[in-house]
């Protein structure tokens, strides 16, 4: 019997008992956010403090009580048997729970967030699987994979895609790799990922492309993660140079976010480094800019504040700093100012001359 | 010498020639230019002042004579632009002398000289419909009055002669009424007749919350007849006259009461023609004003009339009697509202007379709530002014100003900040007073007394509690039912939920259901 299923059937256990003794039973689930995260470099990721929510079984909590109870019910079946379900198929399910059917998805993914924090393990662990795609592969790296229908070994080889890519599947865990490649580029814009593959750019540059189309997923960061623990290999992030580059989605993919602190553990990537475009690439390329919007403005200052990953790393306060006072973002595309190759031709490669430089 | 003489000479010349220039300015052209003044801005203006200015009169004439009224209004529609207007009422009549000057003068009444809670409070209304309607259509009013059952009716048509500013009687004759007394008048004019906010039916609807003793009858254009029958069958207790208290008093009013006084003496001009003022209070005044008591008012200089006002506004009087107002009364207001109102509560109030710039007023709120008024826009707002409905200017008044600013959350309603509260709710606020002061000439609104403003906010909130109670109880009997049907709903989830993963038995999810079921119920608040 499995860890989940275990922890899922003392849960009920405990309700059945309190309610047999006319008490008042409940659930404690940690609170997810910022304020509820600590940060240590050596741990390397955003770890829980101990703040937790009671949720107790008054006349007012008893439809989301019903709904996680029935959600742990669906979640114990497919664990036992050996099956999965997807976020959307967990919702349609619920349309047979009477007048405890979800009426959105974001209902059941929210008590779904919830179980997985309760338990602290992760929805691929419960059963469940994102509908989302992991993000594209390309470069010097062979998957290993199993066959879905007959458990044979295959061996997938990220040269031989063309001008496409592998795409990274939704659960990652049994994948192995080999690899010589000496970094791993990780790719805001799947705009840049093109033109990289486009000139072969990895074969140039001996590494591997990663493409993760905005905020990474979860597939995205678990798949760098092990590809990274596995082989011992560098991971840098080459993104945009405003808040949202910066913070959603370099620090989520190093550190994890503080909403889901409860399984950073498993998606962090706790080695990667910035790459650029920085502040002070802005300054040195003469990048043409884009005044900051005030979101990003007010994001800047949140994160100064309130983020414990930039209150950290001082070099990340002088970034933002630096980018507050400039008031402007440029984007990755923005080196296509000097020409459409130069960012393959000159900026990659004088950035590599100096890793020690990129942000932490 | 000489040099003075002419010029002298000179300004008189100038005079004799202004002379020349300053004629009299036609009563037509003075209307023309000044129609706004008196509420014949628009066409669809025009048919409503005309209406509540006749309504109003024949109130104020029935309650004067302790008639209870039955009055009816018929709009009827002559051509694409005209209206035939009539109103006719089973007031006292008027005698056959006096119906030239009130139906044909320009600011000839009765009120306009003395402090009495009446409706209208100018006569300027009934004259200038009479106008109006002669310069858009060319036709005269037609009037029938009776003043007894032994006497005939007198019908006449009035024609306004506007070269000489003065009524014209162009066809007189008696008729057979049957009726005992009464008065009718019809105006045709240019006009519009809409139905809605603003419009005469509202009028109607809103004077017969006011006035519950009345009877009024609406027929409109296209044949809708609608009848407001009474509340009571008592007239409301008759307004008194008062003499002006000294508090509030201004200087043009105190020297033209001078002026006109009948008193020999400046004592006695001081107790007979104030109230609250006695004796003694008299001689004080004199003595500070340094005027001798026994001093003949008719000859008090100006600068003397000052010292006087001054000293008066240094001495603290007792308050004015206040037992010259006739409000509605809380339990009439509330009878009122629940014939006109389809709601489940109603609550009323009438506060205790207050004072403002020494004169008496009375204010009184109502509140009607539920049923099937409408729940989604804001409060509808009726504000009277001594039984009269105010329909225009809302925002400059003082009334919509203390509602607005009452915090309506604390009695379960919704309210945006700064507005009306939102929900099934009418608010009804009167203010009966000897003298109302209107924000300008056709009144429309009140004027921001702080006086005023308190009264209205505390008659308002003591509303507002009682309906608070009220509402709060409806919620608690809504969520009680919201609550049961949720146990009903979710209880066996969670019973189905732990049988499947704790593989129970049939009978256990039945004692859990049961025992959680058991456990809600106890430890539900009520």
């Amino acid at each position: 019997m499995s860890e989940v299923t275990t922890k899922i059937k003392e849960t009920a256990r405990k309700v059945h008992t309190k309610i047999n003794k006319k008490k008042k039973p409940e659930f404690s689930i940690p609170i997810r956010g910022l304020s509820n995260v600590n940060y240590d470099p050596k741990i390397g990721y955003f770890e829980l403090k101990g703040a937790k929510k009671v949720r107790a079984l008054t006349v007012n909590t008893i439809k989301s009580f019903a709904q996680t109870l029935k959600m742990m019910a669906l979640s114990k079946e497919v664990v036992e048997g050996n099956d999965m379900a997807t976020k959307r198929e967990a919702y349609y399910v619920s349309k047979n729970w009477g007048d405890a059917r979800f009426k959105e998805q974001p209902e059941s993914d929210a008590v779904m967030d919830d179980i997985e924090a309760m338990f602290l393990v992760n929805r691929e662990q419960l059963g469940f699987i994102p509908e989302e795609k992991g993000g594209d592969i390309a470069g010097k790296l062979i998957v290993i994979d199993k066959d879905p229908t007959t458990g044979k070994e295959i061996k997938i080889d990220c040269t031989k895609f063309g001008s496409g890519a592998y795409s990274i599947p939704s659960s990652v865990e049994q994948l192995k790799f080999e690899t010589d490649a000496k970094f791993i580029l990780a790719i805001e814009t799947a705009g840049m990922f093109q033109r990289l593959v486009k000139h072969n750019y990895w074969k140039k540059a001996n590494c591997i492309l990663i493409s993760m189309g905005g905020v990474p997923t979860r597939a995205c960061r678990r798949f760098i993660r092990r590809l990274a623990d596995d082989k011992k290999i560098p991971v840098y992030v080459f993104a945009d140079n405003d808040p949202y580059g910066h913070m959603s989605i370099y620090r989520t993919l190093k550190v994890g976010s503080g909403n889901a602190a409860h399984i950073n553990k498993y998606f962090c990537v706790p080695q990667a480094r910035f790459l650029g475009v920085t502040p002070q690439d802005v300054e040195d390329y003469k990048l043409p800019t884009h005044p900051l919007k005030e979101v990003d403005k007010k994001k800047i200052k949140d994160v100064l504040n309130n983020d414990p990953f930039v209150r950290e790393h001082k070099e990340w306060q002088k970034a933002l700093k630096q980018m507050q006072k400039m008031g402007t973002r440029a984007e990755q595309q923005a080196l296509a100012v000097w020409g459409l190759n130069y960012v393959i031709d000159t900026y990659l490669p004088n950035k590599l001359k100096h890793p020690e430089k990129f942000l932490p | 010498m000489q040099t003075k003489l002419s010029e002298n000479k000179l300004e008189m010349n100038h005079a004799i020639e202004q002379a020349k220039k300053q004629r009299e300015i036609s009563i037509s052209e003075f209307f023309t230019k000044n129609r706004h003044l008196l509420g014949f801005d628009s066409p669809l203006k025009a048919i409503s002042t005309t209406v509540k200015e006749s309504v109003d009169n024949s109130l104020d004439a029935c309650e004067e004579s302790n008639i209870l009224p039955n009055i009816e209004v018929e709009i009827k529609q002559t051509t694409q632009e005209r209206f035939q207007v009539t109103i006719e009422d089973n007031g006292p009549g008027i005698v056959k002398e006096q119906i030239p000057k009130i139906f044909g003068k320009l600011l000839y009444g009765s009120k306009f000289h003395t402090l009495m809670q009446g409706r209208g409070q100018q006569g300027i209304g009934v004259s200038a419909s009479v106008l109006y309607g002669q310069l858009t259509t060319g036709k005269p009013a037609k009037i029938t009055s009776k003043i007894s059952k032994n006497k005939p009716a007198y019908y006449c048509e009035l024609h306004f002669d506007t070269q000489k500013n003065e009524p014209e009687i162009t066809r007189a004759e008696e008729v057979e009424w049957n009726k005992e007394h009464g008065t009718k008048i019809i105006i045709e004019m240019e006009g519009k007749y809409q139905r809605g906010k603003r419009s005469v039916s509202e009028y109607i609807k809103y004077t017969a919350v006011s006035n519950p003793h009345a009877k009024l009858t609406l027929i409109e254009p296209d044949g809708t007849t609608i009848v407001y029958p009474r509340a009571t069958n008592h007239p409301p207790a008759k307004s008194k006259e008062i003499k002006p208290h000294p508090d509030g008093i201004e200087l043009g009013i105190l020297i033209n009461m001078l002026k006109n006084t009948k008193s020999r003496t400046l004592q006695a001009f001081l107790t007979t023609d104030f109230s609250r003022i006695g004796a003694g209070t008299a001689k004080k005044i004199c003595a500070e004003a340094n005027i001798n008591t026994n001093a003949r008012p008719t000859r008090i200089a100006k600068q003397e009339a000052d010292n006087l006002l001054q000293t008066i506004r240094k001495t603290k009087f007792v308050s004015p009697q206040t037992d010259c107002l006739s409000p509605i009364g809380e339990d009439l207001l509330k009878r009122s509202l629940k014939k006109e109102f389809d709601a489940e509560f109603f609550v009323t109030v009438t506060r205790p007379a207050a004072v403002y710039r020494g004169n008496p007023f009375i204010i009184e709120a109502g509140l009607a709530y539920g049923g099937s008024l409408n729940r989604e826009t804001n409060a509808e707002l009726i504000r009277f002014a001594n039984k009269v409905p105010l329909q225009y200017q809302q925002s400059a008044c003082s009334i919509s100003k203390s509602v607005t600013r009452t915090k309506w959350k604390q009695y379960g309603l919704h309210q945006s900040n700064g507005n009306l509260p939102t929900g099934p709710l009418v608010i009804a606020v009167h203010m009966a007073s000897v003298w109302v002061p209107f924000t300008s000439e056709s009144k429309e609104s009140i004027a921001h007394y702080p006086e005023i403003i308190k009264e209205i906010k505390l008659a308002v909130q003591e509303c507002g509690r009682q309906l608070g109670k009220y509402v709060r109880k409806q919620g608690k009997v809504k969520d009680e039912a919201k609550k049961r049907s949720y146990l009903e709903k979710y209880v066996p989830v969670i019973g189905e939920a732990l049988k499947e993963i704790l593989a129970l038995k049939d009978k256990d999810e039945k004692i859990i259901n049961e025992n959680l079921k058991d456990y809600l119920e106890r430890s539900r608040k009520l």
